[in-house]
């Protein structure tokens, strides 16, 4: 009997562990096992079933599915109607993800450049904390505040800059009756609900630029703006770039605030919401989910020829 | 003032003081470095060394006194508009970047055209032997190879002043002994004013034409190395530059009537073998063997003297076996090996 062997108690779970040490790849297999078959099965399964029906069609008379491989649904998806849902979708996540980029960047250069101690604890709570309230009550508050009665009304009334609001409202495009039905109340209220998503990489990617590449740069006779230029801003591009995939991808498939907030013309995600559930076109909807996709494949192809993506 | 811009110092303190907060980083530092001259600011970790450099290089701004450069009051100005450059410890390479365009960043900041920069930083790659490698990342380069990047960069923009902060530190001992000669003779060809900072008192004493020796935000002393090695002014620059033994003033009262400490440098120590007639007219001291550690060319013998406490002796190996630990002992030193240092 040597001191090695197990006891009799524990022995079943002592070879077990022995063996998963002694063959790593059998423990990798058993870890790994259960989620690949979520992703590829559940997930990215479900996902093709989804885009293969876009390659039917529906009969215009009875409402049903024809199922034989065509691409007339894509042609009806190309159609001036239904591309203009893509167009006015794509605009808006990019006007939404620009401004998210603007409006994160001074607050994750401080966070991660400046901020220290009870400061950064504060910083990440103030940031998550809107993550911890319910989506639906923060779209509604909106919707009040944007309100022709509303509070943001209020204020620039009292701020004396009524006509300067008048004059953003009967601008065409982003004006309209008040705020709160018009895509600036709807791109501003995106701009709420994702910028926590674009802050959050963009703080990590800068807190990896040392400071002594800025003292560096500074060094060689570059201004800020130059150094902000050559070295500060190409270092923080992959937080960039997926802060951006992430407000981009959520403005792409969001229909619950265009519902709420905005014109009543239809954004991509109701589109896909209108067309499957009271329309009954599924290949419709499907070939509209198509859409993101390709505008996603697109944004990160470009994303990748700028390098951005190379030190992800 | 001084007019005229050649005589001037290369960088001139005076009266200067960094603080933070209630610590003093440096505190009322007056400094002359010649134009030409390779000068290195030594001191342990703290002691207001890379302050100072930081305030040259005006990543950091005084918080009294006057600071100029070649004649030039920099105060306020930001290290962008100063006519120095650094070469940086961890030497800060632009990662995104390759060799080349590290070498030309502060070309290509000056809107020197790109055919011109790109010469100029072939130059300046062939000048540090880095021939052929314009095209790889920092992070595909060796340390040595990085640092010499980092020189490259700071060196193209023919700067009136080059600084550099433990640049060597981070490299191995070989590499750093090589890039010792490399660096001094370097210099020489330039002409261009060297400030380096260091905490290795060797590598400040065998490069540098004067040295200045900090402690708690202070010049404790400025010389030439060999000034520093055998008159040190202070205890602290004795015991800190090359670990002389420090004599209390009671004893040195005894053999000199003076009330002073005194340095005894450790090779100037002689063991008597026993029964031996110290030299005429040296001075003894009696002890016991604490430690010997073999050093190659010499043991390093640790004793304690009676009356002078803990004192180092170096033995050249070639003079044969050193005594062994507990033995007791006689040293002696010629009277002129006593040098003395500034009253406390």
């Amino acid at each position: 009997m040597t001191a090695f062997a197990p006891s009799p108690s524990e022995s079943a779970l002592r070879r077990l562990s022995d063996l998963l040490i002694a063959r790593p790849g059998l423990l990798l297999m058993l870890l790994l096992t259960p989620p690949l078959l979520w992703l590829g099965v559940v997930y990215l399964g479900a996902l093709f079933a989804l885009l293969a029906q876009s390659f039917f069609s529906i009969d215009e008379f009875s409402g049903t599915i024809v199922y034989q491989p065509t691409l007339a649904t894509y042609a009806e998806l190309l159609a001036p109607a239904n591309l203009d849902i893509i167009v006015r979708t794509l605009v808006v996540a990019l006007v939404v993800t620009a401004l998210a980029a603007l409006v994160a960047f001074p607050i994750a250069y401080y966070a991660a450049r400046y901020a220290r101690g009870k400061v950064k604890a504060l910083f990440y709570v103030a940031v998550m904390m809107p993550l911890w309230s319910s989506y639906l009550v923060k779209v509604y508050a909106w919707k009040l505040l944007l309100a022709k009665e509303g509070a943001v009304t209020w204020l620039v009334h009292a701020a004396g800059l009524t006509r300067l609001l008048d004059l953003w409202l009967a601008a065409p495009l982003i004006g309209g009756p008040s705020l709160s039905v018009s895509y600036t109340g709807m791109v501003l209220t995106f701009l709420y609900l994702w910028t926590p998503f674009m802050i959050l990489p963009l703080q990590a990617s800068l807190e990896r630029v040392p400071a002594t590449l800025i003292e560096a740069s500074d060094d060689l006779g570059a201004a800020p703006g130059q150094t902000f230029r050559h070295v500060i801003l190409p270092l923080a591009a992959p937080g960039l770039i997926a802060g951006s995939i992430f407000t981009f991808s959520l403005t792409l498939g969001d229909y619950i605030v265009p519902q709420i907030v905005g014109p009543s013309s239809l954004i991509l995600g109701q589109a896909v919401y209108a067309q499957q559930g009271n329309a009954g076109n599924v290949p419709l909807a499907a070939a509209f989910c198509v859409a993101p996709i390709a505008i996603m494949v697109v944004f990160l192809a470009l994303a990748r020829r700028t390098g951005a993506l190379d030190a992800l | 003032m001084d007019p005229s811009p050649a005589a001037a110092s290369a960088v001139r303190f005076r009266g200067v003081s960094r603080a933070f907060g209630a610590v003093k980083a440096v505190d009322g530092v007056d400094l002359d470095v010649a134009a030409g001259e390779f000068f290195a600011m030594l001191g342990p970790s703290g002691s207001g060394k890379t302050t100072c450099l930081r305030l040259i290089a005006g990543f950091d701004q005084p918080t009294a006194g006057h600071i100029e450069i070649f004649g030039e009051a920099v105060e306020g100005a930001p290290a962008y508009r100063r006519p120095v450059n650094t070469v940086f410890q961890d030497y800060a390479l632009f990662p995104h970047m390759s060799v080349l365009d590290n070498v030309c960043y502060g070309l290509m900041i000056r809107g020197v055209g790109k055919a011109e920069r790109r010469k100029t930083g072939a130059e300046a790659l062939k000048l540090v032997k880095l021939v052929g490698m314009e095209g790889r990342k920092p992070g595909e380069l060796s340390g040595g190879q990085r640092q010499r990047v980092a020189l490259a960069r700071a060196l193209v923009m023919r700067p009136k002043v080059l600084l550099l902060d433990e640049p060597l530190g981070a490299l191995d001992l070989k590499l750093r002994e090589a890039m010792q000669g490399e660096l001094k003779s370097l210099q020489h060809a330039l002409g261009v004013t060297f400030v380096f900072v260091t905490h290795d008192q060797g590598e400040a004493l065998s490069m540098a034409d004067r040295v200045a020796v900090f402690n708690h935000g202070r010049i404790e002393q400025v010389g030439t190395p060999k000034d520093i090695y055998e008159r040190p002014r202070t205890r602290f620059v004795a015991d800190f530059v090359g670990g002389s033994n420090v004599i209390e003033p009671a004893l040195v009262r005894r053999w000199t009537g003076l009330d002073r400490p005194a340095s005894l440098r450790p090779e100037k120590i002689v063991l008597l073998a026993d029964g031996a007639a110290a030299p005429e007219g040296a001075l003894g001291i009696e002890g016991r063997v604490d430690e010997v550690l073999f050093h190659g060319a010499v043991y390093r013998v640790e004793l304690t003297a009676s009356e002078a406490g803990r004192l180092v002796v170096s033995v050249p190996a070639s003079t044969g076996e050193p005594p062994s630990e507990g033995a007791p002992v006689r040293a002696a030193f010629a009277r002129d090996a006593l040098h003395l240092m500034e009253a406390e």
